[in-house]
């Protein structure tokens, strides 16, 4: 049991101790960075590709049909040869285009979704860096993904890549706010920004999404994660019945599979921080602790497809009105209650936090509450 | 551990070199949202360097705050500009040298101060303690924390009161 759940870690350490039989202690210590550093970078595109895979035969099964399953046994080669097409493709740069924007873009958007995976703790000592502002690294380098969005709309001098850019823009900028405001209250119950130290303080079963303001916290921080991923049904940047395919609508070949590759990049990674923070990131009885965890981010990831299935595209102003009239309200409501709920002892805190919060949403429902209009009655002339 | 440190020595100024080299771009380049990019790289690199220097809450409210929300005004600012990318904009104006008289002096008072200061060293680097941290803005710092809230706030109503329809 304990060797499975070590396995990984174990064969780090197994690899250093090779290494230092005839090596100096500072090529271990390089050796020790380069062996995570690899490990991610393979880890993060590998994911991508099988997200992809995953994503088209799940929607395929919700639309009630097979999905890709020519290439290889269930179609498991199929991101093969999707990336030797995406390779093989003319790379297409339009003639009014800024060419050293266009170019830049793709390329760096990559690099914050790669690097938020140094994070992230996939099981019992298995943190690339155990950074001690680890969830404000993850906040930072998300909010930097829209300044590359919005270059590569700019630059591509097309109508519909601009109008995409402008809404990713302004929809990140907005969920931003309650995204940021949803993580305080486990700050405030954890008292560090470690993802480390958030784990560990979500011993046994006391995940936070048991708590009053956990659930809440839980909600808000999921949402958010999705639209700031411009995922369904927040995915109006890249809407393709509106503005052909938004931001990227002018990239081919490798640089639009960049694009795609951070954007599935950054699902995984907004589903491995809320089972981080909410769900218990890799804590669980008797399997492995990794196997939990992997587990609980691929349930986030398959709701988040199943939305992709089923729920419609939102309007521009009901998005704006969700994250400024209900989502915002809500996570700050939800940072006092966590604070009530420090304040008193186990049972009263339930009950009270649980008041405070019920209150709150049945008072942001009817302030939300769509202004239906009278159903009209059409009278014909020869009546009455 | 002495290649060790030798190594972060090198790094350390070739981020610093990085980081100039990107800072004379911003200023010299004539395509305005190009100049905008450049910024954002050279914030970027401002914020690893308070990663070298073990400000790791610093260096995350660098990216945080300057590149992941200025830096996305100012380039949403650029776009509402006539002259976008027009490559005839000059990046110089006839205020030349006052601008510089006064830069130079302002370096100098700068400069000055900080060699100035006495800076002191912790022998351990601490950590970011989020609890510490906390205390210390409710406690210690409580006037400035305050009187920062109260400024964003006159912005917010401001920029209500500004972008509000007339009736």
């Amino acid at each position: 049991m304990e060797t499975i759940d070590q396995i990984f870690v174990s064969l780090k350490h197994a690899l250093l101790n090779l290494a230092q039989a005839f090596l100096p202690q500072w090529i271990v210590v390089i050796l020790s960075i380069l062996i995570s550093v690899t490990a991610i970078a393979v880890f993060g595109p590998v994911t991508m590709m099988y997200l992809t895979l995953l994503e088209r035969k799940l929607v395929g099964r919700i639309q009630n049909r097979y999905g890709p399953n020519r290439v290889g046994f269930w179609g498991l080669f199929q991101p093969l040869a999707d990336g030797v097409k995406m390779l093989t493709k003319e790379d297409i740069v339009p003639a009014g285009a800024d060419k050293f924007a266009h170019f830049l873009a793709p390329v760096v958007i990559v690099i914050p979704a790669l690097l938020i995976f140094a994070v992230i703790p996939f099981g019992r000592g298995m943190v690339a860096v155990d950074l001690s502002i680890g969830i404000l690294f993850f906040l930072a380098l998300s909010s930097t993904t829209t300044i590359w969005i919005f270059v590569a709309a700019w630059a591509s001098r097309n109508k519909f890549s601009l109008l995409g850019g402008m809404r990713s823009v302004a929809q990140m900028i907005s969920y931003e706010i309650p995204m940021v405001l949803s993580i305080v209250p486990v700050l405030l119950v954890v008292g560090s920004f470690s993802t480390v130290s958030i784990v560990e303080a979500q011993n046994g079963f006391n995940w936070f999404v048991f708590t009053p303001w956990g659930i809440i916290g839980f909600l808000l921080f999921f949402l958010t994660g999705v639209a700031e991923v411009n995922r369904t049904p927040f995915d109006l940047p890249e809407g393709e019945s509106e503005i052909v395919a938004g931001f990227h609508t002018e990239y081919s070949g490798m640089k639009f599979a960049l694009f795609y590759m951070a954007e599935f990049m950054n699902t995984f990674s907004i589903s491995a921080i809320v089972a981080t923070l909410y769900l218990g990131g890799w804590q669980g009885p008797w399997l492995p602790s990794w196997i939990w965890f992997f587990i609980k981010t691929y349930a986030l990831i398959f709701v988040m497809m199943w939305f992709r299935g089923t729920l419609p595209r939102l309007r521009v102003d009901q998005l704006m009105g969700f994250a400024w009239k209900f989502l915002l309200p809500l996570s700050l409501a939800n940072i006092l209650a966590t604070g009530i709920w420090l304040e008193f002892q186990a049972p009263a805190n339930y009950v009270i936090t649980f008041l405070i919060l019920a209150i709150c949403l049945f008072a942001l429902y009817v302030a939300n509450k769509p202004d239906i209009p009278k159903k009209r009655k059409y009278r014909y002339a020869y009546q009455d | 551990m002495a290649p060790f440190t030798s190594i972060a020595t090198v790094t350390f100024y070739a981020v610093l070199l990085v980081l100039l080299g990107t800072a004379i771009l911003t200023v010299t380049v004539r395509n305005l949202f190009r100049s905008a990019i450049f910024l954002a790289f050279t914030l970027l690199g401002v914020s690893i360097v308070y990663f070298f220097l073990h400000a790791e809450f610093i260096a995350g409210v660098q990216i945080l705050l300057y590149v992941g929300a200025i830096m996305t005004l100012v380039i949403f600012a650029i776009m509402l500009t006539a002259k976008i990318a027009d490559p005839s904009v000059a990046q110089s104006n006839r205020q030349k040298l006052p601008v510089f008289i006064l830069i130079v002096l302002l370096g100098f008072f700068l400069i000055s101060a900080i060699v100035k200061t006495p800076w002191k060293i912790a022998a351990t680097p601490n950590m970011t303690n989020a609890v510490e941290l906390g205390r210390a803005l409710m406690g210690e710092f409580v006037f400035p924390f305050e009187l920062i809230s109260i400024v964003l706030l006159i912005a917010l109503i401001g920029a209500v009161v500004v972008a509000r329809s007339d009736r």
